[in-house]
């Protein structure tokens, strides 16, 4: 490697002394609602973000007040799951201590809470640790929260895939005191031993990386858009190992070829002894050979293509002692949730429930949050947020599936009539809070659907699953180039469409049309509808349909 | 003279900030003036505009060309006859009014060859009242029954068990006061019976004067007059009013002739999720020569909003258009109900006068109880008491009911020194229900809800020597300004940044939400960042379950809030006087003691003797 400067970012995670900066010192200075520029790096690592509300900015500045900062935190739920118990305290603390009062689920099947001011961190993480969560981990260039397939059908299966994203989550977890230290004691506890990070290291991973467990055929997790992805391989519903998937992602830069979103690579079978080994020795990997100049190019997906997929699987093997065996092959069937009543192998009930863009509030006529409370006042089970920002309420006995059902009418949780094509759509938060948001996305895509879903209307598809993804901008939280349609923000009102995907996540969309607006999507997607509908073959998804018809990809 | 008196002007120009005060007293030649004289005209001359100065130095050339030379002037004085000593008129004033009364009776004095001494009770020297023959009092009552901040220390002092005996002292007091308060002008009866207790001979009974006050000051002034004439007072000295007379012909924008100014910017400064409506307003002093210094009050008239007046004229039936006599003349009724008549307080003299007038039964009965009425009608407006207690009155009537629109006063929140041509100021839209509906405050309504940049508004100047910077820009500061209480400290940083003041400043500030009520954050932070405010405290009373005001954040640096006072730091407080100035001082009260070691009276003593020497001031409402 030339001698390149070294991105910001590496210098204060340098300089932070395993993430603590000058945090403390910032929450008690009551001048500013915000924290020092370098610490709002560093506080990522603790699972938060400083973020301001940018519809009122320029307002506020005309008021002589500075940016509404707030701090957006997200909570580390390895395969999403929750108890009941866990969701009282999550809905109170959303209620005491945000702006929003909502509960945000992700597409990384976590809940994050947007709009805490600075002197209410402190109380929300230790409301958090009360009922034994954290937010370590959640952001920042580590192994962020681990996905798991929320597989209620094959419930055995699924408890063992659980406890290795758990598993996984852990090993793969910062050690430094800081989080405990600074937001738990709220002071420094002496030690004689010289604090380490026997994985990260002081300046832990180039950027972000993200891990999944799935389980075929049913891919929720977009296991190929990780940098890390476990596809789990059973027979006769025991666990036998995992495929192993390397340096997918999403995110690019407008205007910029050499980034690029990307799926994951196969590298191989692998025992599931060997997970923790494979799992730390391809972050390791990362860490050493990740690019650390330019965070734009830091991801492990142009890591591998920069060594190549081989000599990636190699260096691998050699750091884990782990020989990759052939891959077993797989197929997928599903990329979206299967949303209402399901039963289990156990005989227990799991309902999932359709939360549009994931935010958990009281709606006019719709208490969502309300009854998702009510639902944890009486419910034995657990909780499971899924990849696609959804909730179910796993393992409900026969006997109370009436009682679940009852209350997540009543507040229009469940029996809404909703179109296939709005319960397979997804957006990221965006505007207002989201620094990085160029457009809207949760805010506008509902509207979106309901001019979609007048489109299906006329042209007799409405019946048809479309997956429609919209991101505020590039960096592709929501997953939209793994879409059949997918919306990338590049301005206001402005995005560039995307079309192609298989449905199954298995599969790139392609550029179709940059920067258009309303109408043009309107007319654009009628058109296509109007072709789809007419020259389909049976069964054919929109997104296989534009491939064979030549209207993307060669 | 002139040439320090040029000195003076270089210093105030701001041309050579590197010499301090004392530099410029020792490198000047020794001149006649005691340094206290000169710090004065320093003072005096500081705030003037170039057309003032001009006017003051002919003034200075006129008297001197008068009296031959100065010396002869100074010994003509001094050599008064000294069997008749001059009468005093000691003033305490809070929103000038009680000093204009002063001035004119010193006037209508010299015009009849009477030479009488104003002073402010401010800065009176205490023990020369038991030599004083005659003494003339004029004070202000504000608040709950209290004297005016540049009163308190003298009355405190005449109240108390150090005051003299006053055996053969001749005086007379005249109250300023407001009958919506409950206790009407009772400065002026305190005065009035301490000084016949203390031996004094009363002139003349006190007057108690309304609002509305001018044409009774008038009455008194003339009565005054009277009295003293009759002790025989007269000198041969030359009445020294004379020449000030003969040249006031300069223009000078005052309360009665206020200067018709464009508002710049009006501005909304909290946040919109906060439960107040605070307004930075602008307003440009172009070609106005209006001169002001931090500290000082803009005064502010203000027209009734029309849905008000309307909302009168419906429920009495009173003709729009019928003309009535107001103290500017004889106008149409809607004229005189948006420009000239006080609506938006009501004050007990509205309903026994309407009881008077028209013998309504119910006004009748609810001017019976004086104390019921006063609270009944605290917080309500002159249309409250019409629809709550509908009665028809005629134009006439109405116009002998109500009072006269009173201009209001707003701490200035500009410098002048940085801005030469505007004027700043922080205005709280006062907003409440009443019963349903929705009030509004008079001049904040006015100007902060119904007035739009490149409106016109009728503004003055209101001096308030008793609230200053220290002269010494290296002296360290202690600003308490909570809520808009912030205004003058924001004039007072912008004035130490401009002279790039050494000295240490440390503010004090607090509101309900961090978030939405941070008055002046930004500019805050950048005159912290800047070093220009070298402290910053903040109290938001509600961003926690137990309430935090600026007080608490007082004590919590007791230590060295003691230190920086030892340090000769100057200590102000601005804002709200029913209770955070109060509460403030009390917390003073205890750091003072606590640090210092003295019981509460010494502690008192001590404050009082912060007070004395001008380093405690408060500019409180």
């Amino acid at each position: 490697m030339s001698e390149k400067k070294l991105s910001a970012n590496e210098g204060i995670k340098t300089r932070s002394n395993f993430l603590r900066g000058t945090i403390t010192d910032g929450l008690q200075n009551e001048i500013t609602g915000a924290l020092a520029a370098d610490d709002t790096q560093v506080t990522k690592f603790h699972g938060f973000y400083q973020q301001d509300d940018r519809d009122i900015r320029a307002e506020r500045k005309e008021q002589k007040l500075e940016p509404l900062h707030t701090f957006m935190l997200r909570a580390r739920v390895p395969g999403g799951v929750c108890t009941a118990e866990q969701w009282l305290t999550i809905n109170n603390i959303a209620d005491e201590l945000t702006m929003s009062g909502s509960i945000r689920l992700t597409t990384r099947q976590t809940f994050q809470y947007h709009g805490i001011v600075k002197g209410d961190i402190r109380p929300v993480i230790q409301g958090l640790h009360s009922v034994l969560l954290d937010s370590i981990a959640a952001c920042g260039d580590v192994n962020r929260n681990v996905l798991a397939t929320t597989n209620p059908i094959e419930s055995s299966l699924h408890k063992d895939v659980y406890q290795w994203a758990v598993r996984i989550s852990e090993h793969l977890l910062p050690k430094t005191r800081a989080y405990h230290e600074i937001w738990i004691d709220n002071e420094k506890v002496a030690s004689s031993e010289p604090e380490d990070e026997p994985i990260f290291g002081p300046t832990y991973l180039p950027r972000k990386f993200k891990t999944a467990v799935v389980v075929p055929p049913h891919n929720d997790v977009d296991v190929y858009t990780n940098d890390l992805g476990f596809i789990a391989i059973a027979e006769k519903g025991v666990l036998t190992g995992f495929n192993v998937a390397a340096g997918g992602g999403m995110g690019a830069t407008h205007g910029e070829p050499d980034t690029y979103p990307r799926l994951a690579s196969d590298l191989g079978f692998i025992h599931p002894d060997d997970t923790l080994k494979v799992a730390e020795a391809i972050l390791t990997t990362q860490r050493d050979f990740g690019n650390r100049e330019s965070r734009k190019h830091a991801r492990l997906k142009y890591t591998i293509d920069r060594m190549g997929v081989d000599a990636f699987r190699k260096e691998v093997e050699a750091r884990s002692g782990v020989i990759f065996q052939p891959v077993v092959p797989v197929t997928f069937t599903q990329q979206g949730d299967r949303l209402g009543w399901v039963a289990g192998e156990d005989g227990k009930h799991h309902l999932t429930l359709f939360i549009e863009n994931g935010r958990i509030l009281d709606f006019a006529g719709r208490s969502l949050k309300t009854g998702l409370l009510e639902i944890a006042k009486v419910h034995k089970g657990d909780f499971r947020m899924t990849a696609n920002q959804n909730i179910i309420v796993a393992g409900v006995a026969p006997d109370d599936r009436k009682l679940i059902e009852d209350i997540a009418r009543v507040h229009g949780l469940y029996g809404r009539e909703l179109t296939v094509l709005r319960e397979n759509s997804m957006a990221c938060v965006a505007l207002p809070t989201c620094a990085l948001a160029m457009a809207e996305a949760e805010r506008y895509l509902p509207d979106l659907i309901t001019h979609y879903e007048a489109l299906q209307v006329k042209h007799g598809i409405e019946k048809d699953a479309i997956v429609v993804r919209m991101t505020g901008c590039p960096n592709g939280c929501g997953r939209p180039y793994v879409a059949e349609i997918g919306f990338i923000g590049k301005a206001a009102g402005r995005y560039n469409m995307h079309i192609g995907g298989d449905g199954l996540g298995t599969r790139l969309n392609t550029l179709y049309k940059e920067n258009i607006t309303e109408g043009t999507i309107l007319s654009e997607t009628d058109a296509l509808f109007a072709r789809y509908s007419a020259e389909r073959t049976a069964g054919e998804r929109f997104g296989d349909f534009v491939h064979r018809a030549g209207i993307v990809g060669a | 003279m002139a040439g320090c008196r040029r000195c003076l002007l270089i210093r105030l120009s701001g041309q050579e900030k590197e010499f301090s005060d004392d530099d410029w007293m020792d490198e000047m030649t020794p001149t006649p003036l005691t340094a206290q004289q000169l710090a004065v005209l320093d003072d005096v001359l500081r705030g003037m505009s170039a057309v003032q100065l001009a006017w003051t130095s002919g003034y200075l050339a006129g008297r001197l060309a008068q009296n031959g030379d100065l010396l002869g002037v100074t010994a003509g004085l001094s050599q008064a006859d000294s069997s008749q000593k001059a009468p005093v008129i000691l003033f305490g004033s809070q929103t000038g009014n009680a000093k204009g009364i002063a001035n004119k009776l010193q006037s209508a004095l010299a015009a009849v060859s009477i030479s009488a001494n104003v002073s402010d009770m401010a800065s009176y020297k205490q023990a020369a009242l038991k030599s004083e023959q005659t003494v003339v009092i004029i004070t202000a009552t504000y608040g709950e029954g209290e004297p005016p901040e540049g009163a308190e220390l003298f009355h405190k002092w005449l109240m108390g068990k150090r005051a003299p005996d006053l055996k053969g002292l001749n005086f007379a007091v005249l109250g300023l006061g407001d009958s919506s308060y409950e206790f009407f002008n009772k400065t002026a009866q305190d005065f009035d019976s301490r000084l016949e207790a203390l031996g004094g001979i009363r002139l003349l009974d006190r007057f108690e004067l309304d609002v509305d006050y001018k044409s009774a000051a008038d009455a008194w002034v003339v009565a005054v007059v009277e009295k003293l004439k009759g002790l025989a007072l007269q000198t041969n000295v030359a009445a020294l009013q004379t020449p000030l007379k003969t040249q006031t012909s300069v223009s000078v924008w005052t309360k009665e002739n206020p200067f018709t100014a464009e508002l710049l910017v009006n501005q909304k400064i909290t946040g919109r999720r906060s439960h107040k409506d605070v307004r930075h307003v602008e307003i440009s002093l172009e070609g106005s020569g209006l001169a002001y210094k931090p500290g000082d009050a803009l005064g502010i008239w203000f027209s009734n909003d029309a849905a008000l007046v309307q909302e009168i004229l419906t429920i009495t039936g009173a003709n729009a258009e019928a003309v009535v006599p107001t103290s500017s003349g004889d106008v149409t009724l809607a004229d005189a109900l948006t420009n000239h008549f006080e609506l938006t307080q009501a004050y007990p003299g509205f309903v026994t006068k309407v009881a008077e007038l028209t013998g309504e039964p119910r006004y009748i009965s609810l001017s019976e109880d004086k104390a019921a009425l006063r609270t009944s009608i605290a917080d309500r407006q002159i249309a409250d008491i019409l629809r709550a207690n509908p009665v028809a009155l005629t134009a006439d009537q109405l116009a002998a009911a109500l009072r006269p629109l009173q201009p209001r006063l707003y701490s200035i929140a500009s410098s002048q020194t940085e801005l030469p041509d505007e004027v700043h100021t922080t205005v709280a839209v006062v907003r409440y229900d009443v019963d349903g509906a929705a009030r509004e405050g008079g001049a904040s309504g006015f100007v902060g809800s119904r007035s739009e940049p490149g409106d016109m508004v009728r503004v003055y100047i209101e001096p308030n020597d008793h609230f200053r910077l220290p002269i010494d820009p290296e002296t360290p500061v202690i600003m308490i300004g909570p809520g808009t209480g912030i205004a003058p400290f924001r004039a007072f940083l912008q004035e130490r940044d401009a002279v790039e003041a050494k000295g240490k400043s440390w503010l004090f500030f607090g509101n309900p939400h961090f978030t939405e009520d941070f008055l002046y954050q930004v500019e805050l932070q950048d005159y912290l960042a800047r070093g220009t405010l070298t402290h910053l405290d903040v109290a938001f009373s509600r961003d926690q379950a137990h309430k935090i005001y600026v007080q608490d954040k007082l004590r919590k640096h007791a230590v060295e809030l003691y230190t920086w006072i030892q340090d000769g730091a100057h200590v102000y407080i601005c804002g709200d006087g029913q209770r955070m100035a109060k509460d403030v001082h009390a917390a003073l009260l205890d750091i003072v003691s606590e640090q210092a070691g003295l019981d509460p009276d010494g502690a008192e003593v001590l404050l009082d003797d912060l007070r004395a020497s001008g380093r405690y001031q408060r500019d409180v409402y």
